[in-house]
This record gives C-alpha cells, structure tokens and sequence, in this order.
C-alpha cells in the first residue's frame, strides 16, 4: 500500500486556468484540479496545493514536481518545481502517454491556440497564433455571458442547430457584431452558437493550422474540448474524427507530472525539490521595479517568501536573476548536463 | 554639422569608426529601447513595419544630442525601406524636426550622386584617397566584428555561465570601437578567441563528455535579425537553451553586396544565395527574400538541426520568403519556424516558442540517448 501513498505532481498555470494533477507512479491518475486563475496565480497555487493536501493521506509523499503554462517560473519558483517545460512540450508529451499513435494535437485553451503535430511520438511541428486571440476559450466565455447562457451550455445549445449561420471569425469584434446582427434579424440561438463554432474553427484552421499536415488520430485537448458544437465543427471541418481525451482540461498539467516523473524517476538516486505540502500555509509576495542599470530598462520581478528572498526574474542580462535563487534557471542547465551526461 | 544613423545592431560601430576617421562630427544616439520604439511609434503609420519606427525613435533621442544630420542607406526594389530615407525626412519635418536626410544609395547608373552624397558628409577637407581609406579600414572593422560576434554564437552554448560570455561580447565590441589601428582590430578579435579557448579548456578538464550543441540557423529580414532588440534577443536566449547559432547575414557581408557591389565579400558572403535558392524560387523578390530562401536551403544541406525565420509585421519580402519555406522544410526534412515581430511582441511569447522549438529539435535525441542507456543497463545485467 506504500506505492499508493507516492504521487507526481503536475502544475500548470495558464491565463484562465490553473491546473493540478496527483499521478501515481503506475501512471493512473489521482487527482485532477480545474481552478480559475483569476489573475491571482500565487493565491490560487496556494488554494490548490491545500485542496489536494486535504485530499490524500497524512504519510503521502511527493516524489517530483513539473510546472508548465505562462505562469510556469512562478509555480516553479513556489512550489520548487524539478522540471519547467513550456505548454507545447507538457501537451505532447501528456497526449503521446495516453496514446502513442496520435498525430496531431489541437489544443485551445483560455488565451492562445496551439496546434502540435507528432510522428511516432515526437513533435516535428507546431505553431502558437501569434498576433490574434480570436477564438480562444476567454472569448466564447464572453460570449456565452452576453448571451445570458452558462459556458457549459454552450456546446450542447449549438449541437441542436438546424441551419448554423455563416459568422465572420477572423476578429472577434467582428465575430460580434455580426452575431448581434443576427440576432437582431430573428435567427434561433443554436444555430448562431453553431455558426459561432464553425467561424471560430475556420479561423484556427486558417491562421494556427495554416501548412499543417493534419492526419490522424487526433486529439483535442484544452479547455475549449469541453464544448462539443466546436468539436462537431473540427469534425466537419477536418472530415475525420476528433479524440477528446479523458483528461482533456487538465492535459499540460499531466504532462508536466509525466515530465517530473521522467525527470525525478529516472535516477534511483534523484531527490525532488519540492518545498513541502504545507507551503500552502505560507506568505509569499511579489514586487517589481525597473532596473535602471542599463537602456534595456527591463521590469524585474521579485518573490519573496515570509520576507525571504525566493527568486528573480525579467532582467535580460541575468544581473538579478543570478543574484537571486535563480532556481528554474539553473535547474534547466543542470538537466542538461545531467541528461546528457546519462 | 552633427550627423547621426539608425542603430542595426552593430552598425553603430562602424558608422561611428568611419565619421570619427573623416573628423565628422557624429552623434551615435542611445541603444534602442522600449523608450526609442514608443518614441518612434508614436510618430509612425500604425502599418509601418518595425525598423521605422525604430528609426524615427532613433532621430528623436539623437536630436537631443544636437544631432542635425541624417544618414541612412536607401535601395532599389520593391522593400518599402528604400524610400525610408525620404519618408523619414517629411514626417521629422512635419514633426518640427529640422532635419537635414542624406540617403546613400547603391548607384544606379552614375556615380555622380552618390559621390555628391559623400562629398557633401565628408566635407571640403578630406580628400577622396581620405575618404576610401576611411571607408577600407570600417569596412575592416565591420568584417571583424562579425568574427567576433560569430565567436559569441559559438562559444554561448559551450561556457557554462551566460552571464560571462555577455561581459566578454560587451567588452571586445568596446575594444572594437575605440581602436583605430588595424593591429587593435586584429588583437581585438585574437583577445576574444584566445578568452573563449582558455575558459574552454578550463571547463573541459572539469566535465568531460560535452556534447555537441544544437545547431539552429537564423534567416529573414536584415534589421530585424542584426538587431538584438528587435528580434528579443533571441540569439542569446537560444544560447542559453543550449544552441548554437548562424545567421544568413552579418553586416560586412550586406555591406560588401550592397554598398561594395560585390569587390568586397564580406563576413559570409551572401552572394551563393540565390544559386541556393534557385529551385525554390528563381528571381528576386525585393529585400532578402530571395536571400532567406537561399540560406535557409544552404543550412538544411549543411546539416542543421532547425532553421528560424524573423521578420517585422508587414514585411513583404519575407512574406514571399514565408510560403515558400514550407517546400524548403519538406524537402530536407528540416523543421522551420517563423516568428514575426513588431512593436507588441512580448519576451514571453517569443521565450514559450523558442524553448519548444528547442525541444522540438532535442527529445528526439535525449529519447535515443536514454533507451540506449537502458538497453546498456539490461545488457550488463543478462
């Protein structure tokens, strides 16, 4: 029963959502945590690390730790993370584990759209969308709440459409107003969330998945997945079937503890850095100045906890963030030598 | 007469070299930061690509300096930077900068004005034996520079803190500026090869088995991939990931095809470009374009890893350049990456694809490395 006690843990920290999974080191999951960022990354670690504490046993142990999404140096830095990684790794790496042979990823979650395409288990490509966030979870949020209905009726409302119209999707603005307007001309509300799905997959077909060779399986995963009219639009779309894994929303969080594991697992010898299940319980605080040692005037940001200096980060020459912990970097370089040293 | 530039990346060396060598007086305006692109943008069509506003940042800060003059390249062929000179001039002026703009542009059938251009700049004082001397020893320094820049490329990856290697970059191109004997030039660069040799060894006797660095090459629009700032740094956060960086243009060898028409090469010469590029696209399309699909097939047949292009929003040639690329991509197997940039670019954003790219290009390997480990392992044990 001992096994049982031991977990990895996967963190991801996204502009929506902060996600958390416990993975036991037979690869089953444990447990997985939807959280809303609501722009308080800190606090909501905090939260979610005193939530799964209360859900497992007093003697279990946390043998590794991964961090990944846009916030991944902070939960790095809280938590004391082995691994960092970026979003498009955790999501393949996680994607791959649950099954090997897929393709193709589509992930779309609160701010940005990925696509990452795999061969034999590998990434050979991917794109991010770059200057536009059309189409991305936050906007089908807003959507959702102007129209009075809750997100999660969203998908089931617009799979009931008849006749979908036609939206325009390459800007939400647009995407908007057009909406209103057929509203305004009596159109039913399926078939206008329906034609809201179809404009938004054209629109991440044309700008993500632009020069992509999309074959499959493929996966959806983020936490748009949630939403079956948009999953029935990739359908229709791409002609062939989209996989919505089980563990869709939490997908980079697994990653990162799959990353964890790999990285903690595969020396016997490997010790986590892990601050502790009570770090929960602790006072940690952030501050920013500008450094005005150079013309880069770069925003230099600092954690510190209980007053204690924690790390550094935002300078480009590494004046601060040598200074300080300067964990995540140097752990990177660590792995590195390590890896290849193996 | 106080003359000022745009900064490119290094160019603010030679340039400073050439006017100081003529007795000009020269106004080299403060780096670009955040402060000269909000500076340069306010005054800038919002369509503009990046390097004007840039640019116009530049003058601003440099009129405070007492700068009066401007001299900027110009050029021939369909990148709207050609007439950037001209375009500058009247928005400075409708600014209330008075501003008088010098454009020095490859000759199109006669010398005649050009050799106008830089009689009016050098002045009445220096003779034109003067004046190519000067030229020749810049040049000298420019090509040097891009040594000694390409040393940092390699020795990014292979020094074990990042911090070290920036201090001695800063350093040589301050020992580089201020000499202006071609001996100071030639130790300069000998200074930089033999630091970089020495911590080298010293690691090595440290940690042994040091595997040989990713390699990635960088291609695309000049400005953007000779100036750190506009593109994000991303040669040195590449460097600090681990990679070993190239890139299609360095500064002499643009010089020396542009400005030189080819009797000078330059630091790797841009001239096999378009032979390269030949099956992929067979003519011209304005700016580097043409160059970027070149290089970018000169890598893949060297055996690089991956290849990055940058360019500034809006930027045709490289636009044409882009869809092209996904053919270049298929054929040598080579992943290709495209990030654009322009004044709404953020560090994260750039920073999130770089490390995946990087892993992109290393998983594979380390996958191979540690299945051969175990293999080993369970070799040992049966």
């Amino acid at each position: 029963m001992l096994v049982d006690d031991k977990y990895f843990l996967g963190v991801d920290v996204g502009s929506v959502s902060t996600n958390m999974v416990l993975l036991r080191p037979d690869n089953t999951v444990k447990e997985a945590l939807y959280l809303r960022t609501q722009g308080r990354p800190m606090q909501i670690i905090q939260e979610g690390i005193k939530l799964l504490r209360s859900k497992i046993g007093k003697s279990a142990e946390i043998m590794g730790v991964g961090a990944t999404g846009s916030a991944r140096q902070l939960a790095a830095t809280l938590l004391g993370a082995d691994v960092v990684k970026n979003e498009i790794t955790a999501h393949a790496v996680a994607a791959s584990r649950v099954n090997p042979q897929v393709q193709t990823i589509l992930e779309i979650g609160g701010q940005d759209s990925k696509i990452i395409i795999l061969r034999d288990g590998v990434v050979s490509d991917f794109a991010m969308n770059t200057v536009c966030a059309a189409g991305t979870g936050s906007f089908l949020d807003q959507q959702a709440s102007r129209l009075g209905i809750k997100i999660e009726e969203f998908g089931p409302l617009a799979i009931e459409a008849k006749n979908p119209v036609r939206i325009a999707g390459r800007c939400s603005v647009f995407a908007e107003s057009d909406m209103i307007h057929k509203q305004q001309l009596g159109h039913s509300l399926p078939d206008i969330l329906a034609g809201l799905c179809q404009a938004m997959v054209r629109n991440y077909l044309n700008n993500v998945g632009k020069n992509k060779d999309i074959k499959g399986p493929i996966f959806f995963q983020g936490g748009v997945a949630a939403n079956p009219g948009i999953c029935k639009a990739f359908e229709e779309e791409l002609g062939q079937p989209i996989i919505v894994p089980e563990n869709y929303d939490v997908m980079g969080a697994l990653g990162a503890a799959y990353l964890a594991q790999e990285k903690v697992g595969s020396r016997p010898g490997n010790r986590t850095r892990f601050r502790g299940l009570d770090l929960g319980e602790t006072h940690f605080q952030a501050k920013s100045f500008d450094c005005t040692g150079c013309a880069n005037r770069c925003e230099v940001v600092e954690i510190t906890q209980d007053g204690r200096s924690l790390a550094r980060w935002g300078d480009r020459c590494g004046k601060w963030s040598v200074a300080g912990a300067a964990d995540t970097a140097i752990s990177g370089l660590e792995q590195k030598v390590e890896q290849r040293g193996a | 007469m106080k003359v000022t530039f745009p900064h490119m990346g290094n160019a603010w060396i030679v340039i400073q070299t050439l006017f100081e060598s003529l007795n000009v007086d020269v106004v080299v305006p403060p780096f670009n930061s955040k402060r000269t692109l909000n500076l340069g943008t306010k005054l800038s069509p919002e369509s503009a690509c990046l390097p004007l506003k840039l640019n116009l940042g530049n003058y601003l800060e440099a009129a405070n300096a007492g700068a009066d003059t401007i001299v900027i390249t110009g050029g021939i062929g369909p990148c709207r930077f050609g007439y950037y000179g001209e375009v500058e001039r009247q928005i400075l002026w409708d600014a209330g900068y008075n501003y008088e703009v010098v454009t020095l542009e490859p000759p199109d059938g006669s010398l005649a004005g050009l050799a106008k251009r830089i009689r009016f700049l050098a002045g009445r004082k220096n003779s034109w034996a003067k004046i190519l001397k000067a030229m020749r020893f810049a040049y000298l320094k420019s090509v040097a520079l891009d040594r000694v820049e390409d040393l940092i490329h390699a020795a990014r990856p292979r020094l074990s803190h990042p911090l070290y290697t920036e201090k001695l970059y800063e350093s040589a191109k301050q020992r580089l500026a201020q000499t202006m004997t071609e001996k100071g030039v030639q130790d300069a660069v000998r200074w930089v090869q033999e630091t970089i040799r020495e911590r080298q060894e010293g690691l090595n006797s440290m940690n042994e088995g040091s595997n040989k660095p990713l390699r990635i090459g960088i291609v695309g629009e000049i400005y953007t991939i000779l100036d750190p700032f506009s593109s994000v740094g991303i040669e040195e956060e590449l460097g600090r990931l681990g990679v070993e960086v190239d890139r299609s243009i360095y500064l002499s060898g643009w010089v020396g095809s542009h400005i030189f028409r080819g009797i000078a090469p330059g630091y790797r010469s841009i001239r096999s470009y378009p032979r390269h590029a030949k099956p992929f696209l067979p003519h011209f399309v304005g700016g580097h374009g043409l160059e970027t699909v070149g290089a970018a097939v000169k890598f893949a047949r060297e055996g690089y890893d991956g290849i990055i292009q940058i360019f500034p929003l809006s930027c045709m040639p490289e636009i044409v350049a882009a869809s092209v690329l996904p053919k270049v991509q298929e054929t040598y197997k080579i992943p290709i990456m495209t990030l654009i940039v322009d004044e709404h670019t953020g560090h994260a954003g750039i920073q999130t694809r770089l490390e995946a790219y990087v892993d992109l290009l290393e998983r594979p390997r380390l996958l191979r490395e540690s299945i051969q480990t175990r293999e080993g392992v369970l070799g040992v044990g049966g």
